[in-house]
């Protein structure tokens, strides 16, 4: 993949933990979440990603009620850049106040 | 050994710290203020922790937070203070957490005043709490048995995961007499279930909440189980001289004392008196009471209540036996005179046998 | 998901480490919480819980769950957990934390639970300084119960018990409980915040965070309220929940940090180390080597003596401090004693009265209802008890005029103007030491020594215990001289 392209943020949904309140959605600066069309197994239509656009922000694993619902991941430095394992603000626990 | 001259109340508090008590929460009332007066100036010299408390709510769910955390915790309150606690009580019992404590039993209902009456016995024996649950009660008669039955009120706690009342009134509380203390203090174990902040500990949980309906059954049986065990192996209950009493004369704590003196006057008399005197309020010295049928025509129950204590008794006779009632209330003390005239009554109405003047003498 | 895309990402927001994997106290769902869609619990769950991964103190934390929806909190924390009664968090996280002060502890409250049943716990813990944190969650109803007024309710918000809308004249204004406790002196750290909007959500999470690391600090008392959406009681959407939150309830409840003296505090001292568990008996002063040996051994054996002594005055008279002298005198000697104040109705009006018993035998009652001793110290305590003394017992009577309705054949009097005679000696108030010693020699049970070492126990001011000394003798001198006078006149 080339690093150019590749999204800062990449966002992961427990599909059996949400319970499709839609906040995150809500939260999302950027707006790539997005309720799915089908119902999960409980009846909830459940957040999704839809699929490019993530900055790693965290805002929607912030707002999200449960614990479990929401990962957030962010693209790791370059090796070849960096020729270290050093990854990018980790300390970043806080969302960005980015709204 | 030197014994102390001391009051109850004091004595309560130095064998709670002998115990290994390490909290007092607490809120004054008169007749008790001295226990909580006596932790103030202890506890906090041997590590432990005192606090008065905003109330008696408070205090009972700080003993709560305490027990929870492991300590040896007690309070000591009277009638409207631990009315205030039943709330705590409930929630300890029902959380299965030790603790201890002291109810210097004041006159009642409501206000009442503050002299020595036993009217707590329904509120402490029969719980005035929610829910399925019973706690132990010792009375002690004495200062000396105020420190020891404190003592074994920590012991009947933590092995029974459960609240004990130590019910004494204020005449108990109020009066000196020698008392001898241990020289040894002990440091009990922290209960694993505790919930102390370390990773051991991480896993515990203390509640009494238990959503499922079969779950809480099977809660309360638990507990059942644990009071069907006291019953075994805890009632505790002073004879004296019943050995062959047609007339058994009933009563607790400083009344206990009186017809003790009353057993020795009417035993002069040649009436075959003798004195129960229950130790446990519950567990219920049941047995004790039953051993004495065959023997006895009649049971006396002697009160500072409307009659509270009677009620046990009758059904630990189940009606085997006639149980006759005599209560002073207010701050009243039955006397001697009172008692014995009663006493005289009963032997006349009952025809019991009196003791020829040789039995009588083989006794002095 | 291939293997290559996962390592060119990390996980940097996941479930904090200091929920459970699994539930496991839940009885279903036991992947995801009990609370509704959109409920702020869950989001301040997360904040408390991240907070705690940060600082590393899941092993120390202890938290307090309450009753309302968050009873159930305990299922989610993996740490120590308690469950307290309804409003009495804040008593039980004070007790928790004073009985173990390296821990960690979190009340975590609603604002029925806080805010009316444990107002007064709350105003008492923050008043204290208690170094705990507590977690106010403020969403304006009793939501657990189906949606009740509660003292937060706003004015003119419809509840199942305001279906009107709370009036002000009917209930009051809404309780602004940050603002209240930051009247107090010893609260460290108070801050209102809000679950609104992404930067609301965002200030929580650090006030959160802050009052964990301040008790972290060990510094005092630290309070957040949150503003919570309950989207299922205000029947709302998830999202208009947040939108009311923000545009409605923050009106009535401004977000602010109320009080912080973090900056300059210093971490409250820890409790010392408790003393060696030997020195315990001594500390108490039950010690066996505190206690004088009797000096019983000392004497010859007293006399049989079987004394039922009541005395009665006015308080100030010494009423009680007699009753000691002799009880204490009587346990030196070796004897059974009692000693019993007066209690109860017969304390009213400023009078005092004592009931002692000295015998060789154990003492069945302690209650002197038959004295063969009474000592009364005025007229009225006269005529109270001169009934009730034994045929062939003894009074004591303070006043040279024996009154004459009191008369009885069947007793022994010794009336003597007491105060005076203690007047002469330097003092009126040792009246009752000589009255003390006229009863010493009528009953003739116990060793002078017995009774200075009781004396010296009870009496610590030398001047006293000098002038008590010297009353004791005179009042057995007089009773002697009474004797001497009986037989003359016989
Ligand atoms: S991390 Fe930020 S950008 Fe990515 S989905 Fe979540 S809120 Fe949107
Ligand atoms: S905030 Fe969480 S629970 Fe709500 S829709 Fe998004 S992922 Fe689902
Ligand atoms: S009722 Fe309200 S407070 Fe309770 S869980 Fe549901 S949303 Fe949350
Ligand atoms: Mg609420």
């Amino acid at each position: 993949m080339n690093a150019e392209k590749r999204d800062r943020g990449l966002l992961r949904v427990d599909g059996n933990e949400c319970k499709g309140c839609g906040l995150c959605v809500e939260a999302c600066p950027p707006k790539v979440i997005a309720m799915s069309e089908r119902l999960n197994h409980y009846g909830y239509r459940t957040a999704t990603y839809v699929g490019a656009g993530c900055t790693g922000c965290g805002i929607c694993f912030m707002v999200c009620p449960e614990p479990g619902a929401i990962t957030v991941l962010r693209a790791m430095a370059q090796r070849s850049a960096a020729g270290s394992g050093v990854t990018m603000g980790t300390e970043g626990a806080m969302p960005c106040a980015s709204n | 050994m030197r014994k102390q001259l001391m009051k109850g109340n004091e004595a309560i508090v130095r064998s709670a710290i002998l115990a290994g008590c390490r909290a007092f929460y607490g809120y004054p009332i008169t007749p008790a203020s001295e226990i909580t007066e006596a932790a103030a100036e202890f506890l906090p010299r041997v590590g432990g922790v005192f606090l008065q408390a905003e109330s008696e709510v408070a205090a009972i769910n700080m003993l709560y937070g305490a027990s929870s955390a492991g300590v040896r915790a007690m309070t000591a309150s009277s009638g409207p203070g631990i009315s205030l606690m039943q709330e705590g009580i409930s929630y300890m019992a029902g959380a299965e957490l030790p603790c201890v404590i002291a109810d210097i039993t004041r006159g009642g209902p409501g206000l009442g005043n503050i002299a020595a009456e036993q009217s707590d016995y329904h509120q402490v024996v029969k719980g005035g709490g929610n829910g399925s649950y019973h706690t132990l009660v010792l009375a002690p008669s004495s200062a000396q048995e105020m420190a020891d039955l404190t003592a074994l009120a920590f012991e009947l706690a933590d092995r029974y995961r459960n609240p004990v009342v130590v019910l004494a009134d204020g005449f108990v509380g109020q009066m000196m007499e020698p008392v001898e203390f241990p020289q040894r203090a002990t440091a009990p174990q922290t209960p694993a279930w505790a919930v102390t902040g370390t990773a051991e500990s991480r896993g515990n949980l203390i509640t009494s909440l238990h959503m499922g309906s079969d779950e809480l059954e099977a809660h309360i049986q638990h507990l059942e189980s644990k009071y069907r065990r006291a019953e075994r192996e805890e009632a505790r209950a002073e004879d004296w001289r019943t050995g062959d009493a047609e007339i058994v004369l009933v009563g607790y704590g400083i009344v206990g004392r009186i017809l003790k003196a009353v057993t020795a006057e009417a035993r002069a008399e040649g009436i075959p008196v003798g004195l129960l005197r229950p130790i446990t309020l519950y567990p219920f010295p049941t047995r004790n009471f039953q051993r004495l049928v065959p023997r006895a025509r009649v049971f006396l129950v002697v009160e500072m209540s409307n009659g509270q204590l009677v009620e046990d008794v009758r059904l630990a006779l189940n009606g085997a036996r006639p149980v006759e009632f005599f209560g002073r209330m207010g701050g009243n003390v039955p006397s001697h005179g009172e008692v014995l005239a009663l006493v005289r009554r009963l032997a006349r109405q009952y025809g019991v046998v009196m003791e020829r003047e040789e039995e009588r003498m083989a006794h002095v | 998901m291939s293997s290559e895309f996962i390592s060119e990402y990390e996980v940097i927001h996941a479930k904090p480490k200091a929920f459970y994997e699994t539930y496991a106290r839940k009885d279903e769902l036991q992947h995801q919480t009990h609370y509704c869609p959109g409920c702020g619990h869950g989001t301040i769950h997360k904040m408390l819980a991240q907070a705690m991964d940060e600082f590393g103190i899941k092993d120390r934390t202890i938290l307090i769950s309450p009753v309302g929806c968050s009873v159930f909190a305990y299922y989610y924390f993996d740490v120590g957990n308690v469950q307290a009664a309804h409003g009495r968090a804040s008593a039980v996280a004070t007790a928790v934390k004073r009985s173990r002060p390296e821990s960690i502890v979190i009340s975590y409250q609603g604002d029925g639970d806080l805010a009316a049943i444990g107002s007064a716990e709350i105003l008492h813990a923050a008043n204290r300084g208690e170094p705990i944190a507590v977690i106010f969650v403020n969403n304006a109803i009793y939501s657990m119960t189906g949606g009740q007024f509660a003292p937060t309710t706003l004015i003119g918000q419809k509840s199942t018990t305001t279906p009107g809308g709370r009036s002000a004249i009917h209930e009051g204004y809404p309780l602004h409980v940050s603002e209240l406790l930051a009247t107090l002196e010893a609260p460290m750290y108070i801050e209102r915040v809000g679950l609104g909007d992404n930067r609301q959500i965002a200030q929580a999470s650090r006030a959160i965070r802050r009052a964990v690391e301040n008790q972290v600090r060990g510094l005092g008392f630290s309070f957040i309220e949150v503003l919570s959406p309950c989207p299922t009681i205000w029947r709302l959407s998830p999202v208009e929940s947040q939108r009311w939150v923000r545009e409605v309830m923050e009106k009535t409840y401004p977000l602010a940090v109320f009080r912080d003296r973090t900056k300059d505090a210093q971490p409250r001292p820890m409790p010392q180390e408790p003393p060696a568990l030997d020195t315990i008996p001594q500390i108490i002063g039950v010690a066996n080597g505190d206690v004088p040996e009797d000096s019983a051994i000392r004497h010859e054996p007293v006399t049989d003596v079987d004394l039922h002594v009541r005395v009665a005055g006015f308080g100030g008279q010494g009423v009680l401090l007699l009753g000691e002298v002799l009880a204490e005198a009587g346990l030196d000697a070796g004897l059974e004693v009692s000693w019993l104040p007066s209690y109860g109705p017969e304390m009213r009006s400023g009078t005092s009265n004592c009931h002692v018993r000295l015998s060789r035998e154990p003492i069945d009652s302690p209650l002197v209802t038959a004295p063969n001793v009474l000592v009364a110290m005025n007229e009225p305590s006269l005529k109270k008890f001169d009934k009730s003394v034994q045929a062939r017992g003894w009074v004591i009577y303070n006043g040279d005029a024996f009154p004459p309705e009191c008369v009885r054949e069947d007793v022994h009097v010794l009336a003597l103007p007491f105060t005076q005679i203690a007047d002469a000696l330097g003092d009126a108030r040792a009246a009752n030491m000589v009255m003390l010693g006229a009863l010493l020699e009528i009953a003739d049970a116990l060793p002078q020594t017995s009774v200075d070492a009781a004396l010296r126990r009870l009496v610590k001011n030398p001047r006293f215990f000098e002038l008590d000394e010297r009353a004791l003798a005179r009042g057995r001198e007089l009773y002697r001289e009474s004797v001497r006078e009986v037989c003359h006149a016989g």
